[in-house]
């Protein structure tokens, strides 16, 4: 699979992509391949506050119940509506498959996330290739 | 992201493998440790799998599982039926050669050691399938409360490989590898044929997915298991038939409100409390755990096992709490999931009495806010009549 370089991505395997200062975030496909049939994701509303790092939400497949990570801080101005009725979207496109979009508050926290090619390798790694 | 359900990256050390490991992973299973054993919980996507288009083949079509982590006991000799009258609650004098039924052994409380599937094999002989988890505990149970009579018990947990071929083409699949007549084996009856090109092998027409089905029994070792794997694939892909991982084997069990042993049924509860009265013969003169189950039930049953379907958004899980209309914690639930063919999310808990009742409202605990569930009757899942 090749990772997108018009983004950065976390070690939690989520994907933010950062467009001046809003940003939009969502799981990547290694994410979602780990996870499985996706059934349920669960976001905060339009308002809601983010912290980097904290947990904002929740992605379930048919086995597994996982938390989503704030890859940064900021304020959620839109939210995925598609993805409560068609979660599964995630499955056949990650990367396509936008949860939520948020005013970012402090921009330099990104510079701490993976690039595309780092994160390649970070996966490899952790599913032991 | 973080997943509760860690997948391990590679082969853990000290968790045991079945025959058929090295081909779940040729065919790209994600694997998981499932009772100290490498299990796959699902097949790629990429050849057609994952847990909703496992559970869906077995539905519609049919699917293979890798069951060989189940274990077997062989009770055979002048008193095995006594032996196994005696650690069982079902009436396995019932039993004609050949037919199988669904028992438990139960501790001397009334709670469970585990169910079992008790096959009548021979006129003094008797296999018992019993859970992965409790193989050893199980064996020894066995055992040591059959000592007193004449019989042998053997573990031959090691000596097969056992896969479940399950769905409404089951039969059609199976029919084509074996010489045995598999139209007049009836549910939960035995036979014995070639299969291919293996002699004399047991297929009992059973399973785990409240579908039509067979689980059959072949020598344990590596090429043989492999083979039959394969063959079982190739001739089953004019039906639809897929490998199916832990994942689907538990999503169709639970459809169907079939126990799982550490979840429904276990040594603090009773057969009473688990609904599975229908399988307990009280009326035989003897067997561990009737007096207590005598006294349960004279003292009345605190708690049952009901159905729950959520009636607002929210998957219920194992181990979250059902909370009463007030938000009081009442009971838990053992067993929740997504359910991919009635397309509900679906749970089995334990209630008081007073909150059983068909129709009752409940609600279950999720991330801390009560979401509504409804008790319905179980269970969820009845396969169609068909004759065949």
């Amino acid at each position: 699979m090749a990772y997108p370089t018009d983004r950065k991505y976390t070690k939690e395997h989520e994907w933010i992509q950062v467009n001046g200062n809003s940003a939009t975030i969502g799981i990547t496909d290694y994410a979602q391949q780990s996870l499985g049939d996706i059934v349920f994701v669960e976001t905060p509303k339009v308002g809601a506050e983010l912290t980097a790092g904290k947990t904002f939400g929740t992605v379930e497949s048919v086995k597994a119940v996982s938390d989503l990570f704030a890859p940064a801080s900021g304020t959620v101005t839109e939210v995925n509506a598609d993805l409560a009725t068609s979660p599964e979207k995630v499955n056949t496109d990650a990367h396509g498959s936008w949860m939520l979009k948020l005013t970012l508050k402090n921009p330099g926290e990104l510079d701490g996330l993976l690039s595309a090619a780092d994160y390649e390798k970070f996966v490899a790694e952790e599913a032991g290739h | 992201m973080s997943s509760v359900e860690a997948t391990p990256a590679g082969i853990p050390t000290n968790v045991r493998k079945t025959a058929l490991n090295a081909v779940h992973r040729q065919m790209g299973a994600k694997m998981v440790e499932f009772n100290g054993w490498d299990m796959p919980v699902e097949y790629p996507a990429a050849i057609g799998c994952g847990i909703i288009n496992e559970h869906m083949a077995v539905r519609t079509g049919v699917g293979i599982f890798d069951v060989s982590h189940m274990g077997d006991i062989r009770v055979a000799g002048p008193q095995a039926l006594a032996a196994v009258q005696h650690i069982s609650m079902n009436d396995a004098s019932r039993l004609a050669v050949g037919q199988a039924q669904y028992s438990a052994l139960l501790y001397p409380e009334g709670t469970f050691v585990d169910d079992v599937i008790v096959h009548r094999l021979g006129e003094d002989e008797y296999l018992l399938v019993i859970n992965a988890g409790t193989r050893e505990k199980d064996f020894s149970w066995v055992r040591d409360n059959a000592r007193q009579f004449d019989c042998a018990v053997e573990n031959l947990s090691d000596d097969f490989t056992q896969i479940a071929i399950q769905g409404p083409k089951a039969v059609n699949l199976l029919q084509k590898l074996t010489d045995a007549d598999l139209s007049v084996v009836k549910f939960y009856w035995v036979t014995r044929g070639a299969l291919c090109g293996l002699k004399n092998i047991l297929m009992g027409r059973t399973g785990y997915t409240a579908e039509d089905g067979f689980e059959i029994y072949i020598p344990s070792d590596e090429p043989t298991s492999a083979r039959v794997w394969y063959e079982i694939l190739a001739a089953g892909k004019e039906f639809g038939c897929v490998p199916c991982g832990l994942g689907a084997r538990n999503t169709l069990r639970l459809e169907g409100a079939l126990s799982l042993y550490g979840h429904e049924i276990s040594d603090t509860i009773n057969v009473w409390e688990a609904g599975l009265e229908r399988f307990c013969k009280m009326e035989k003169p003897e067997f561990i755990g009737k007096e207590a189950l005598e006294k349960a039930k004279a003292a009345g049953v605190k708690r049952s096992l009901v159905g729950l379907e959520m009636t607002e958004r929210g998957i219920a899980r194992d181990g979250y709490k059902v909370l009463d209309g007030s938000g009081r914690e009442i009971g838990y639930v053992t067993s929740g999931s997504p359910a991919p063919f009635l397309k509900k999310n679906i749970a089995l808990a334990y209630v008081p009495q007073e909150f059983a009742a068909v129709g009752a409202g409940a609600k279950v605990e999720i991330r801390g806010q009560g979401v509504g569930a409804v008790v319905v009757p179980t269970p969820f899942y009845k396969r169609p009549k068909k004759t065949s």
